[in-house]
């Protein structure tokens, strides 16, 4: 269990990571979600991973971390508002620049600046 | 009431801002209600930051457990002499800040006020709290303020700059909570004076995985602090945003900068066993990279906002460098270069902005443009602001930097500390005089200047508030350096925290 769980939060956390570099707003917003899903099972996953246990002492023979599962629910929140306002930002940013660059403008060094006659030649 | 005293600056922004989301305050029209209340809430504020510190001068630190969980089960928030001063720093920045939005700024959005408190109600709460996660939770209250406050008034400029902000400080939170996650899972505490108990006590093994989890909390703290190489974001940021907000923003790189102190003195300090002063070997050379590379930015600077941002690194860099010299008398130093370099630089931002005012569509860029209509009366101010950023006498920046470079001790350190900081003293004077020369003597023949608003009477009030504490802060100097010496012996007095939250025994 623990070595799928591991693999999990890794893919995740290295889509996230990869997302988060590209240039246009949309990847980065997928971006920075998947960084947050990673981080919740991370999270998650500090109180160690066991099956079956309450976080209720006296129910089982051994019990659940309940702090974690607190951090988490938290952590859920915070990265939900925070993913909201940042699509709206994105938006925002998309009507106000007028395109979804992250810098607000295309990077000089795409294939439009370095070959802008492509078709006549 | 003394007993709630340590959380009474979370509770007024919190309730005070969402008071002015409701009726009586609500709507466009009803900005005077909103001003009026937001200036009694910044006076309570401020009532309630000196006597939080006058208490915890007379009685020691405080510790408040919230929900009456003691520690280190529940979320505990404490307040020692450190705690308090900068409390009652944010708390009197705000009230300039708020002066000063009442000329206008304050009215391109209804909810200008409510923001500002509630970003108030972040800093104070990560000033205050001893508990990593609830560090994280008012690390989030204060960043959403932000991000809002930062794009308050609309525009291209502005929204630009956010983009970078905002992605910038989610990833920030990202990585917070998985070193928040890492050390939770090797220590099995968050609270800071516990966590300084068992991180002496891991095993090798483990040691490992905290350092990690201890070196990802340096790169947020660094990213808050704009650190070098996390430090582009910031004279972008600072220059797109109003001036109110840009001057309130000088107090954030700060909060970054007193959780390094914190965290790194406390739970990776002297007593870590194998840990203690891990990062020690990489904030050293960082500290010195940020102040050359704020000096490089601040020569090259456009205009005068992007060359308070600049500066803004500089004292970042030097703050850093208080921090790494890993002595009392340091942090002590520190912390009065602290108090002075918040209130300059925003005081240095809203002067920008009066001067912008008054050049028309040349701003406050360095180019020749149209006199100023207030020529003398911004001239002094600048002037004041530029000697006590560089660090001339007689203001405080002169005494703090003298107080820094007298704490430097060992012949190497000396060396770098003190060259560095000389040269880029320097070389801020040339930056400023420049700036200087150009906005005030390079004018264009002036035309009737009737048409140009004059400085309004809040503006001038709330610049002369922030600048007038640097005179100040350098005739009550001996008091102050008193008072920051004691609070760094406190910082750097782990045994007495640890006794302050009942902690001993804890550990068998």
């Amino acid at each position: 269990m623990e070595t799928l769980y591991v693999i999990c939060v890794g893919v995740l956390t290295f889509c996230g990571v990869f997302l988060c570099l590209r240039g246009r707003t949309f990847s980065v917003v997928v971006g920075l979600t998947m960084l947050s899903y990673a981080v919740n099972l991370f999270l998650f996953s500090s109180g160690r991973l066991n099956l079956k246990d309450a976080a209720i002492l006296g129910m089982s023979d051994s019990y659940a971390d309940p702090l974690p599962q607190a951090l988490t629910l938290t952590a859920i929140v915070i990265g939900f508002a925070m993913i909201a306002f940042v699509v709206i930002l994105a938006m925002r940013a998309r009507a106000d620049l007028g395109n979804d660059f992250v810098d607000g403008r295309e990077a000089p060094d795409s294939d439009k600046f370095i070959k802008p006659n492509k078709d006549k030649i | 009431m003394t007993v709630h005293l340590a959380i009474l600056p979370i509770l007024i922004p919190l309730v005070g801002g969402l008071l002015m989301l409701l009726p009586p305050f609500a709507g466009v029209e009803r900005y005077q209600y909103r001003r009026v209340a937001a200036l009694c809430l910044m006076l309570a504020q401020i009532g309630c930051s000196i006597i939080l510190m006058l208490m915890v001068v007379q009685n020691g630190a405080i510790m408040y457990a919230v929900g009456d969980w003691q520690p280190p089960f529940g979320i505990i928030l404490y307040a020692d002499q450190l705690s308090a001063m900068l409390v009652a720093l944010t708390s009197f920045l705000g009230l300039g800040v708020t002066l000063y939005s009442f000329a206008g700024s304050d009215r391109e959005g209804k909810y200008f006020h409510p923001l500002v408190q509630f970003q108030l109600l972040g800093i104070y709460g990560a000033f205050l709290t001893n508990d990593l996660f609830n560090l994280f939770v008012f690390f989030e209250v204060l960043l959403i303020a932000s991000y809002t406050l930062l794009i308050h008034g609309g525009g291209k400029q502005k929204t630009a700059a956010n983009v970078h902000y905002v992605i910038l400080n989610l990833i920030g939170s990202s990585l917070f909570l998985f070193a928040l996650g890492t050390l939770y899972g090797i220590t099995g505490t968050l609270n800071i004076a516990d966590m300084s108990q068992r991180v002496a006590q891991l095993s090798e093994s483990n040691q490992l995985i905290a350092q990690a989890g201890g070196s990802l909390l340096l790169i947020v703290f660094g990213l808050k602090a704009a650190m070098l190489p996390l430090h582009f974001w910031l004279p972008r940021t600072y220059a797109a945003a109003s001036a109110p907000v840009a001057a309130l923003f000088a107090i954030m790189t700060k909060v970054g900068v007193y959780c390094i102190f914190r965290v790194y003195t406390v739970i990776f300090g002297e007593q870590a066993g194998e840990l203690a002063n891990m990062i020690q070997p990489w904030v050293w050379p960082l500290a010195i990279l940020t102040v050359i590379a704020g000096t490089v930015g601040a020569l090259a600077s456009q205009n005068l906002r992007t060359l308070a941002g600049n500066l803004v690194i500089v004292s970042v860099g030097t703050l850093l460098i208080a921090f790494a010299l890993r002595t009392p008398e340091a942090t002590a130093a520190g912390l009065l270069y602290l108090i002075h370099s918040t209130l300059v630089t925003a005081a240095l931002f809203l002067i920008a902005d009066m001067l912008g005012q008054q050049r028309g569509k040349a701003l406050d860029y360095f180019v020749v443009a149209r006199k100023t209509k207030q020529q003398a009366l911004l001239g002094v101010l600048f002037v004041v602001a530029a000697m006590a950023v560089a660090g001339l006498p007689p203001f405080s920046g002169f005494l703090a930097k003298l107080v820094i470079l007298q704490a430097v001790t060992g012949t190497e350190q000396k060396i770098w500390v003190w060259s560095v900081i000389l040269i880029s003293s320097l070389i801020t004077i040339i930056a400023l005089s420049r700036a200087g020369t150009t906005l005030f003597w390079r004018c264009t023949p002036s035309r009737d200047a009737s048409e140009t608003p004059s400085v309004s009477k809040w503006q001038m009030c709330a610049t002369f508030l922030l600048l007038g504490a640097s005179p100040l802060l350098a005739i009550f100097g001996a008091s102050i350096i008193d008072y920051t010496n004691n609070a760094a012996a406190q910082l750097h007095d782990i045994p007495y925290l640890i006794e302050v939250m009942n902690l001993e025994g804890d550990i068998q």
